[in-house]
């Protein structure tokens, strides 16, 4: 019994503590009920160029001069906070901040959750699952977290880890794999390591609103901020992708380069408020 | 008529008796007392017999599979201290070959990392490798969990361990880490000779240990016998060039290295090395001793080899076989049911 007494006793102190801190951050307190928050959402609209992304039936050519089209496109996008012109900020609750957005599934487009009311001048947001969850205990990884779950593979089972951003598609300059296809993969993951340091491709992306309209969140009403995501840029950018020089892309070094490279996706088109 | 009937009941009572004593016998995971705090987390998977139960199921369920023919325990096998006995690297599917040997299942709750790379940081996640390895079980886990889901009897089995019917990826490999925490290996005579149990070394091995805590403790750490490190022991690289740890880390100082696996029960534990390359424990010690090669990040330790003469080699083999556990080898509660 005493025991259980200083056990929640130490859970209450370090659970003020983390309240304390997190006031100093200027964290927007979460009073309300969840009635009273507004619903939200960022819409994920993936573009190649400044054209449509049509998966397997349309060519593109990147900045390689290499034609290539794709088959299938999914990222992960967590850890979704909300900034007012203040300095303050609205991080929308851990478990339900984890969206797999799939090219192939047209309802995963929008990332949708709850926000007080407000008026948000800026969004950022994690390309790819933060490293805490990655280590997080089983039971705790449900949804699109889970690592048995038929997401098409965007989890590593060899070395314990999420695939944050996955792009495959057909070439004329890939090599012929050995299923017979000239198939471009690129798999990238990396949350930094668990046993010993690795990569790190976890990125956060921060978006400024003002320019293409303030996300204006009202309770009874659905502000959409919607952004495009021009996927030719995983192949133009600091770094010049070749499919050729590079057909598959996973776990390795090179990845960096590419995870460097999507940062820029994203760009905001406008708000539906 | 009445007679066969009789004895259909008995027979079917006698099992029933023989299973129950068997979970009479579950004591739930204990620390045997010469081995360290265990470093699995027990208060986010309580072991209950129930739970166990579960999981030693699965760990012998084919179904797991992408074909249904190839378990946990095929290439886990009891009498071979959860190896794979006689095979240099793990076969599996379809007879399919993978490219290492497959480790024992023993002493897991003290482990920091799985597999002879160390990708894996968390037993509950280390399932999920070889049923969807395409070599080994080739399944998708969701596709496997809906097996369950069908089958007569794992929803009640289920309902048994957790409280209701769903089957979920975390209750599915807890049970599965429940069976492997207590595949615990700490009845040799070396455990009864250093619990002071009665047990004493012939002269053979106690002059084997005095040679094994001199020339291979640092790595091969006692209880455990193994330093859990990953380190180049100077074998040829193989001729598929696998870089072990080095695949997990990308750090070029890892290339070559793979976990030093333990000692225990290694008597039964052969063909050796991270590929089964060594199929007896003296070419294991003849390599030590005139054949270490020096390649990218060769353990500084074994830089010179590990001088051993014949004599030496008898003994420390003598002392070798007193890690030999044949009670964990012939556990009726480790074993297919």
């Amino acid at each position: 019994m005493k025991n259980f007494i200083s056990k929640t006793l130490i859970a209450a102190l370090s659970s003020s503590l983390l309240f304390a801190t997190c006031k100093k951050d200027e964290v927007l307190p979460n009073n309300n009920t969840p009635e009273e928050l507004a619903s939200m959402s960022v819409e994920f609209d993936n573009i190649v160029g400044g054209q449509n992304l049509f998966l397997n039936t349309t060519n593109y050519t990147n900045a390689a001069g290499e034609q290539f089209n794709i088959s299938q496109l999914q990222y992960f996008v967590s850890n979704i906070k909300l900034h007012k012109t203040d300095g303050s900020y609205y991080t929308v609750n851990a478990d339900s901040s984890y969206f797999l957005i799939k090219e192939s599934d047209a309802a995963t487009r929008y990332a949708r959750f709850k926000a007080p009311a407000g008026d948000y001048n800026q969004l950022s947001f994690v390309l790819g699952v933060d490293s805490l969850r990655s280590t997080m205990d089983i039971s705790k990884r449900t949804g699109v977290l889970d690592p048995a779950g038929g997401h098409d593979g965007m989890y590593w089972g060899w070395n314990s880890g999420y695939i944050f951003f996955k792009m495959e598609g057909i070439s004329p300059v890939a090599p012929v794999d050995p299923t017979g296809q000239r198939k471009f993969r690129y798999h990238i993951g990396g949350f930094g390591g668990y046993s010993a340091p690795t990569l790190n491709n976890i990125k956060t992306i921060t978006i400024d609103l003002t320019a293409s309209g303030i996300a204006q969140a009202r309770k009874g009403r659905n502000s959409n901020i919607h952004l495009m995501v021009d996927v030719m840029k995983a192949f133009n950018g600091s770094t010049t992708l070749s499919i050729a020089a590079n057909p598959s892309v996973m776990f390795s070094d090179y990845s960096v380069n590419i995870a460097n490279n999507y940062t820029s996706m994203f760009y905001h088109d406008h708000t539906e408020n | 008529m009445n007679k066969k009937y009789c004895f259909f009941c008995f027979g079917f009572i006698f099992l029933v008796s023989c299973s129950k004593e068997i979970m009479n016998s579950f004591q739930g995971f204990k620390k045997p007392a010469n081995f360290p705090e265990s470093t699995y987390r027990f208060a986010e998977n309580e072991i209950t017999a129930n739970k166990f139960e579960l999981g030693r199921k699965l760990f012998y369920e084919p179904r797991l599979s992408r074909n249904n023919t190839i378990s946990c325990g095929s290439c886990h096998i009891q009498s071979a201290a959860f190896t794979q006995h006689g095979h240099d690297v793990s076969h599996g599917i379809d007879d399919r070959l993978g490219t290492r040997n497959s480790p024992p299942i023993m002493n897991l709750a003290w482990m920091p990392t799985f597999f002879w790379d160390g990708g894996v940081f968390d037993l509950d996640l280390q399932p999920i490798v070889p049923i969807t390895n395409h070599v080994e079980m080739d399944e998708i886990v969701e596709n496997a969990l809906r097996k369950l889901r069908s089958h007569p009897q794992y929803p009640l089995l289920f309902k048994k361990a957790y409280g209701d019917t769903a089957i979920t990826t975390a209750r599915t490999m807890k049970a599965l880490s429940q069976f492997m925490l207590l595949c615990v290996s700490a009845e040799s005579k070396y455990d009864s000779v250093s619990r002071n149990l009665g047990a004493t070394f012939t002269s053979q091995e106690q002059q084997g240990y005095l040679l094994f805590k001199q020339k291979c403790a640092t790595c091969h750490a006692e209880p455990l016998f193994t330093d859990f490190s990953f380190r180049n022991n100077g074998i040829a690289i193989g001729l598929n060039n696998d870089q072990g740890r080095y695949m997990v880390t990308l750090n070029d100082a890892d290339k070559y290295k793979f976990k030093v696996p333990s000692l225990r029960n290694v008597e039964f534990t052969k063909p050796y090395m991270h590929d089964g390359r060594f199929v007896t424990l003296d070419a294991v010690l003849d390599h030590y001793s005139s054949h270490i090669q020096s390649t990218p990040n060769l353990d500084p330790l074994l830089s010179t080899g590990i001088p051993l003469n014949i004599q030496d080699k008898i003994n420390l083999l003598a002392f070798l076989k007193t890690l030999s556990d044949r009670n964990f080898l012939t556990n009726k509660l480790l074993s297919e049911q």
